[in-house]
């Protein structure tokens, strides 16, 4: 990407954060873990800038989606709010590593993260109604209830709390050393670890995804990480490209298209460990 | 609860949908106002991001971020619309502590306060 001028630059990158947010909200993967690759092997750009745009995104798409998520009743508030806790923590953690490693390592630790992503999408959910019993923490903060199915509300329980907290702090840390959302890992923990139902645990972690990265957003704001200049055009892109997406469901299309993007996400994943690797990142 | 959530916290969650929504909005106006204008100032310019050097102070923290954009400052309005962008899970959470204490739910207003806690320390460049 030799040559361009800025305004050149910018309308390349936002055409390619439209895509990653047309292609990261129809797949769910979300469009953060695409663009980091994208700004720094396409475009030359250095690993913290790009990180800093990214989680701008992440902050945009989370909330957007949130607002509609809100209103149906999915989103499971308390169990959010907990976690939330160990999130933040882990961002401010995350985001504070950051400024310590060297880029090429944070480049082998993308890619790692990238692969566990492509990997942990590809299988089926696996809980429709949560745990038969709810553990004593979970009863402890009032963490049980009910989501709509067909026309009423379907209870359920919640355990497992306390590796749930565990994994949600590595999510948070996750996050804020490499400015992605970190939503694979999120639904890890309230899908595998606290049996939430499959639904819930999706749109808890897309509401939860916001918070953290406004966590991380106050350090990479103050580092200056968060360059203007390039943060508008990926936010933008990946605004309009994730709205799109979202109307443009198109059933049929879907699996071909979600084999495609786990294709692309494992070709930048491997190219960010060989780049850490060779020092070239 | 066959019968689905009280009124009260659906209205709620009606308002916290509304701020989400308005904040995304509000925020990309005012990114692609400053976007285009920045555009039309230094468009013909190189793009510089193959090293790090990291931003200038005034685009690092909250007062120097105001005072850019109010001097109308291309790099300033965009930044300003990040920080209101920034802000909007910052206020989401804000509203859940006002919910908790409607509910009089001690022990979630206690959990909320501290994630909020958190992240205004976060933003006001508190170094952990």
């Amino acid at each position: 990407m030799h040559g361009l001028n800025i305004s050149e630059f910018t309308g390349f990158i936002f055409l390619g954060a439209l895509a990653a947010g047309f292609f990261g909200s129809m797949t769910g993967l979300g469009g953060g873990v695409i663009i980091v690759p994208l700004l720094t092997l396409i475009f030359g750009v250095d690993i913290r800038y790009a990180a800093g745009a990214s989680l701008v995104s992440v902050i945009a798409t989370s909330s957007g989606a949130a607002a509609a998520y809100v209103r149906e009743g999915f989103s499971n508030i308390r169990v959010a709010m907990f976690l939330e806790v160990a999130t933040t923590i882990g961002a401010l953690s995350g985001a504070f590593l950051a400024a310590r490693l060297q880029t090429s390592v944070i480049s082998i630790i993308f890619g790692a993260v990238l692969l566990f992503s492509a990997y942990f999408s590809r299988k089926p959910p696996k809980n429709i109604s949560g745990p038969e019993k709810t553990d004593r923490i979970a009863a402890l903060l009032k963490m049980d209830s009910s989501y709509p199915a067909g026309g009423s509300f379907r209870h359920y329980n919640v355990a497992g709390v306390p590796a749930g907290f565990g994994i949600m702090y590595v999510a948070g840390v996750v996050s804020g050393l490499l400015g992605i959302g970190s939503g694979a890992l999120k639904v890890l923990a309230m899908d595998r670890a606290m049996r939430l139902p499959f639904k819930v645990s999706t749109t808890t972690s897309n509401f939860m995804i916001g918070v953290t990265a406004a966590a991380s957003a106050g350090v990479y704001l103050n580092r200056g990480y968060i360059d203007p200049a390039l943060a508008m055009p990926v936010m933008l892109g990946v605004l309009t490209g994730s709205a799109i997406g979202a109307r443009v469901l198109v059933k049929a299309q879907v699996r071909s298209i979600r084999l495609l993007f786990l294709a692309v996400l494992i070709v930048l994943a491997v190219e960010m460990i060989y780049n850490g690797v060779t020092g070239r990142l | 609860m066959a019968n689905g959530r009280p009124a009260g916290e659906i209205k709620l969650d009606n308002i916290i949908g509304g701020v989400l929504r308005a904040g995304v909005l509000i925020a990309a106006v005012v990114v692609a106002a400053g976007g285009i204008y920045y555009l039309h100032k230094y468009g013909d310019l190189r793009p510089e991001y193959k090293f790090f050097r990291g931003e200038p102070s005034d685009l690092r923290s909250l007062t120097g971020i105001f005072k850019d954009a109010l001097a109308l400052r291309s790099r300033g309005i965009i930044q300003m619309g990040i920080l209101v962008l920034v802000a909007t899970p910052v206020a989401r959470v804000a509203l859940s502590v006002v919910a908790f204490i409607f509910e009089r739910d001690y022990i979630y207003v206690l959990v909320t306060t501290l994630v909020l806690v958190l992240l205004i320390l976060s933003l006001a460049g508190y170094r952990i």
